[in-house]
């Protein structure tokens, strides 16, 4: 009671009982930079790791198939003919005797080649042209975009057929032809991107601390875009490799000698009725490769989206 | 008060947008202010009538459509290359949302230090030097230099804005509603940071906000904005107690106070209406629509930003007319 009755407080009479100091800044969790932490959310989608490891089997038997087999893709042997798969020829041969296996682990290599290098030949002047268009605005913009407008109003399988007559049938007029359409979307995509990031406040910081275009560009926008960009670089791979089967298949693509999982799936159809096992192979792989490219990048978009970390 | 050496001189600015076709949005419709070398000058007013554009405009980030922006004797706006590299390093700004001016992909140390980098002031060990002790100078240690902005709090992050924005040593800043984004005891917090730090380093602030009370406690002098132009400009204390202009006193009769019975007892002055839009304004004055007084001649003439009173300048017809 007699302590309670005590009304006025002097300073003496208070300790400090908190915290004191700097302690209330420390930061207990470890330093996270922002790929790793791009990571550990990938690694948490399982259907995205699954995608990964089917990808990284497929290439392995892309490189090293041939190796493993020890066999020629081009050695014709015609006392060889359709045999069904077993233990010396894997994935059996085909009519000419050569050994499916090893035709498909080649076909894997042009395929994914031709993949990836439309994808980069695209995200390089998709990305500069769309990078210049959103940064720059005004007038360069209506431009580019009238420029795009016009080529995507072009019927990409018209312009191909057309490419195809003017510079032959040639790995080099397959890529250029597939890429002179594909860019013009990661050209809208990029835009949009740099238009929205450009009012952010950052740029203006930067702007304000005396930075040049070049080093808003290099040290501001482009790292923010990466994110988004390689999303589209994983879906965008399947769809060329997609693009190219279906070029190879109607005869388009790729020629003999060489060939691809489109090229073979299209010589193998005609084998259909008697050995289906021939146009599996080559399809699967396909579909093996495509699927993984989706689940990859499903798990990328959910990983490097900063609106969905946990 | 005349020995006052002018750091920021600002005529008959202006910023028009265009919106649209015969369509202009008047955002700082001719606004003149001088600011002092060490002072602070609060620009009050309500959403959408300016200060912001204002503020932007002295920096350089926005064009000015007309007038002139002199700084320390030389006229910035129209400057280029070089001589705005070296005006960049004079001046700076704190932006009002500390969520979208720093860039995620940075580390605190690097965005800290990018203005060092870009006028090149330091290299290797003094360049981390100098880095944590700006972390320092705003509370914070020299381990969060390598983290991401996205580790920190909104006050972390504003206070990480003010430390990038005093690296390259500038004489003013620009404080852009620096504390509206903030919960109140941060708000504390970076008003007595840059209270601090203007002693320490004599600093000149351009205070940007709409929060009256926040204004006139860090305010030397307080200009009042009202779609895009000036309205009333005095020192803080006179501003405050004697009002002239009708605009600002309503708008001083809506600061609260912290004491429940003057505050049930106090006659406030509503302003009847919505804000008028900027694109494409009437002429005359800009606040005869809601203005209580408002004659003919404020519908049709422009009232004129005079002296009133020593220091004290308004625009308005009626002053001086009774």
């Amino acid at each position: 009671m007699e302590a309670n009755s005590k009304l006025i407080f002097e300073s003496d009479d208070f300790e400090v009982v908190g915290t004191k100091g700097l302690d209330a800044e420390k930061i207990s969790k470890p330093s996270i930079t922002f790929w790793s932490d791009v990571w550990r959310r990938f690694r948490a989608n399982k259907l995205s790791v699954v995608g990964l490891i089917i990808l990284v089997l497929v290439v392995l038997m892309v490189c090293f198939g041939p190796m493993i087999s020890g066999k020629d893709y081009q050695f014709i042997d015609y006392n060889m003919k359709n045999i069904k798969p077993n233990g010396t020829y894997w994935f059996g041969t085909d009519e000419m005797g050569r050994d499916i296996f090893t035709r498909v682990c080649y076909g894997g290599r042009i395929s994914i080649i031709i993949g990836i290098a439309c994808t980069v030949v695209s995200f390089i002047i998709g990305s500069a042209l769309g990078g210049i268009a959103g940064y720059l605005g005004g007038v360069v913009d209506d431009f580019l975009m009238r420029v795009i407008e016009i080529i995507g109003s072009i019927p990409y399988l018209v312009l191909i057929v057309i490419l195809s007559f003017v510079l032959g049938r040639s790995m080099f007029a397959l890529v250029f032809a597939m890429t002179i359409t594909a860019w013009t979307g990661t050209a809208r995509m990029v835009r949009g991107q740099v238009m929205q990031l450009k009012q952010q406040d950052f740029v203006a910081a930067a702007t304000a601390l005396g930075a040049s275009p070049a080093r808003i560009i290099v040290k501001h926008l482009l790292p923010n875009t990466l994110g988004i960009i390689i999303v589209n670089l994983t879906l965008s791979i399947p769809s060329f490799i997609f693009s190219e089967s279906f070029l190879s298949y109607i005869g388009l693509g790729v020629q003999p000698p060489e060939t691809s999982w489109g090229a073979l799936a299209s010589l193998y159809q005609t084998r259909l009725m008697f050995d289906p096992y021939q146009l599996f192979f080559p399809c699967l792989m396909i579909v093996l490769t495509v699927l993984s490219f989706h689940l990859i990048g499903d798990g990328l978009t959910d990983a490097l989206d900063p609106k969905l970390r946990k | 008060m005349s020995e006052k050496k002018v750091l920021v001189e600002v005529k008959d600015l202006k910023k028009h947008f265009k919106v649209g076709k015969n369509a202009i949005l008047k955002a700082v419709d001719g606004i003149s202010f001088q600011i002092y070398k060490g002072e602070t000058l609060g620009i009050v007013g309500e959403s959408g009538c300016g200060k912001t554009t204002c503020g932007k405009t002295v920096m350089g980030l926005y064009p000015a459509t007309s007038g002139d922006i002199i700084f320390d004797g030389i006229k910035v706006n129209e400057l280029k290359g070089k001589e705005k590299k070296d005006f960049t390093r004079k001046a700076q700004i704190i932006f009002q949302d500390p969520y979208s001016s720093l860039d995620p992909r940075m580390t605190v140390g690097d965005i800290i230090g990018e203005g060092i980098d870009i006028h090149g002031l330091y290299t290797g060990q003094a360049r981390t030097d100098k880095i944590y002790e700006l972390l320092r100078t705003i509370n914070m240690t020299s381990e969060h230099a390598n983290r991401f902005p996205h580790e920190f709090s909104g006050g972390q992050r504003q206070r990480i804005g003010i430390a990038r924005a005093l690296a390259i040593e500038p004489e003013f800043i620009v404080c852009d509603e620096p504390i509206s984004a903030l919960d109140v005891s941060i708000q504390a917090q970076i008003i007595n940071l840059l209270i601090r730090l203007q002693k320490e380093r004599g600093l000149t602030y351009m205070f940007i906000a709409h929060d009256l009370s926040m204004v006139k406690h860090i305010s030397d002098r307080v200009g009042v904005m009202y779609l895009g132009k000036m309205v009333e400009m005095a020192p803080s204390y006179e501003l405050y107690t004697n009002p002239k202009h009708p605009y600002t006193e309503a708008l001083m009769s809506s600061i609260p106070i912290p004491d429940p019975e003057t505050e049930r007892e106090k006659k406030r002055i509503n302003i009847e209406g919505e804000i008028p839009s900027p694109i494409n304004p009437k002429p005359g004055c800009r606040f005869a629509s809601r203005c209580r007084y408002a004659t003919d001649r404020c519908r049709q003439e422009t009232p004129e930003f005079r002296e009133v009173g020593p220091e004290h300048f308004a625009a308005c017809h009626r002053i001086g007319e009774e």
